[in-house]
């Protein structure tokens, strides 16, 4: 039977591992090798590294810490953070990343996701979805537009919107259609953030974790929220085929190994 | 020992060189015949379709030298497509001639006898578990039911029972380690695959 997957998740910035509270107030949190290590230790299934300051300039950096971790780690993991073409794919990839996440790149040019799922495979392409919940009192100033209509907004119908760069950017796209257009042009996975429950520790956002696992057949990895051991199970309920975190890991308020045995004696399949 | 990973443009081989290195092999990746005669081990890994990894073996001359090789006693171990090129038949695609050390095809995961709403996604992603049949030195000392990581959307299936050391179960159960002689294969990726898959990449490289 195939496992649900724990995935501890890093913020990266100039080949190091940073700690901080939406992209402010960062600290160095140590090298992402020894990281990784770490957690592959504990048995994580997968590892996620999100480079927060990718820009063109530092790629170098990024591709020399994914053959750092390649060369140390034996599990799967994906790196993101500023990939923008077909060629960032290639050199993540032979850099020996398994998988590449896009996200604002994804919607400003949403063949990018056809283009590399036809040239690397479905299973290396994760688009990952920041959504937030439309409220009446939602500022959105510089409305990033939609890409391909299908997956426009709709006001009064539509319950959350994606955004870019960490939450400041609002797009006029719906999340639910955004995320069942980015699996029909090749995408492999999901990675859904909710900006509404992430850092607070409350638990996974399972209204939108629930309308957009049921409208893809494609996996979605749950972020944003992960406080309690009942917040994981929660979350594969919900219909989250894994569940990332950052902060509950990184501060050791679990390790991974604790998720799991209580993932387990709850009778979700983990590895162990 | 001397372990010769075979070139031939399949995609990234740095992951497999590194694991096998992390057991203690000396690796060489080559692309030539005369290396992989000299080596002690011979791994063909493989990502991609069967077709593209197939003649990327015929276009380097390396098809024929890597069967008569093998033939002749070189233990070889495939990985992912790499396995399933040591099938006879390919059906990726169209219809491809494989190596044909171990008889039999290699065939997508067909949900068709399933209700729609319990078929699994294809490609298979995941951990999932290995279902020893028999006692074999690439599966020494891995615990019955330990997860390995797979990405695949096709599977052998082998003519001769014997030859599916283990099999998983998605859907229905197909041989996710095969061996017939000195020809082993895996079908998960035991590079990514943490202590179970460097297991038996060391069980290969040692044994």
């Amino acid at each position: 039977m195939l496992a649900k997957r724990i995935i501890p998740c890093f913020d990266v910035a100039n080949g190091r591992v940073v700690k901080g509270v939406h992209f402010v107030n960062l600290r160095d949190a140590g090298d992402p090798v020894e990281q990784a290590r770490v957690y592959n230790d504990e048995r994580a299934d997968e590892l996620v590294f999100l480079d927060i300051m990718a820009s063109h300039e530092n790629r170098g950096t990024t591709i020399e810490m994914a053959r750092r971790v390649a060369d140390e780690v034996f599990i799967p993991f994906t790196i993101g953070g500023g990939v923008r073409a077909p060629e960032d794919f290639r050199e993540l990839l032979l850099a020996g990343a398994d998988k590449v996440s896009i996200n604002s790149a994804a919607v400003r040019n949403p063949n990018l996701i056809r283009e590399a799922a036809w040239r690397f495979g479905a299973q290396c392409v994760v688009v990952a979805i920041d959504a937030r919940r439309v409220t009446p009192a939602e500022r959105l100033e510089g409305l990033e537009p939609a890409p391909v209509p299908s997956a426009k907004f709709h006001p009064g119908e539509s319950l959350w919107r994606v955004y870019l760069n960490g939450g400041r950017v609002p797009t006029d796209l719906d999340a639910v259609a955004w995320a069942i257009e980015a699996e029909r042009l090749g995408a492999g996975e999901i990675l859904l953030t909710s900006m509404d429950t992430d850092g607070t520790q409350d638990g996974y956002d399972l209204p939108l974790l629930r309308a957009i696992s049921s409208a893809v057949s494609i996996p979605v990895i749950a972020s944003g929220g992960a406080g309690k051991l009942e917040h994981f199970y929660d979350a594969i309920e919900a219909g989250a085929s894994a569940v990332l975190a950052a902060s509950v890991f990184h501060y050791k308020t679990f390790r991974v190994g604790e998720v799991k045995q209580y993932l387990a004696g709850r009778g979700v399949p983990v590895r162990m | 020992m001397v372990v010769a990973v075979v070139d031939y443009g399949a995609g990234n081989l740095r992951n497999v060189c590194k694991a096998l290195e992390h057991v203690g092999a000396s690796v060489t990746l080559t692309s030539d015949p005369r290396a992989l005669e000299q080596a002690g081990r011979i791994v063909l890994p493989g990502v991609g379709a069967f077709a593209d990894c197939l003649h990327g073996l015929q276009s380097r001359g390396l098809f024929e030298p890597l069967r008569d090789l093998a033939l002749a006693g070189k233990p070889l171990l495939g990985i992912c497509v790499g396995m399933q090129l040591l099938m006879s038949v390919g059906e990726e695609m169209g219809e491809w001639p494989g190596l044909d050390l171990i008889p039999g095809r290699v065939a997508r995961f067909q949900f068709q006898d399933t209700p729609s709403h319990q078929r699994l996604k294809v490609p298979h992603i995941g951990w999932n578990q290995i279902i020893p049949k028999q006692d074999h030195p690439l599966i020494a000392g891995v615990k019955p039911g330990s997860y390995a990581y797979f990405v695949h959307s096709f599977h052998p299936l082998v003519s001769d029972p014997t030859h599916a050391v283990a099999v998983t179960d998605y859907g229905y159960e197909f041989p996710s380690v095969i061996a017939r002689d000195n020809v082993w294969g895996i079908q998960f990726h035991p590079e990514k695959s943490q202590d179970t898959g460097l297991a038996m990449l060391e069980n290969f490289v040692r044994f």
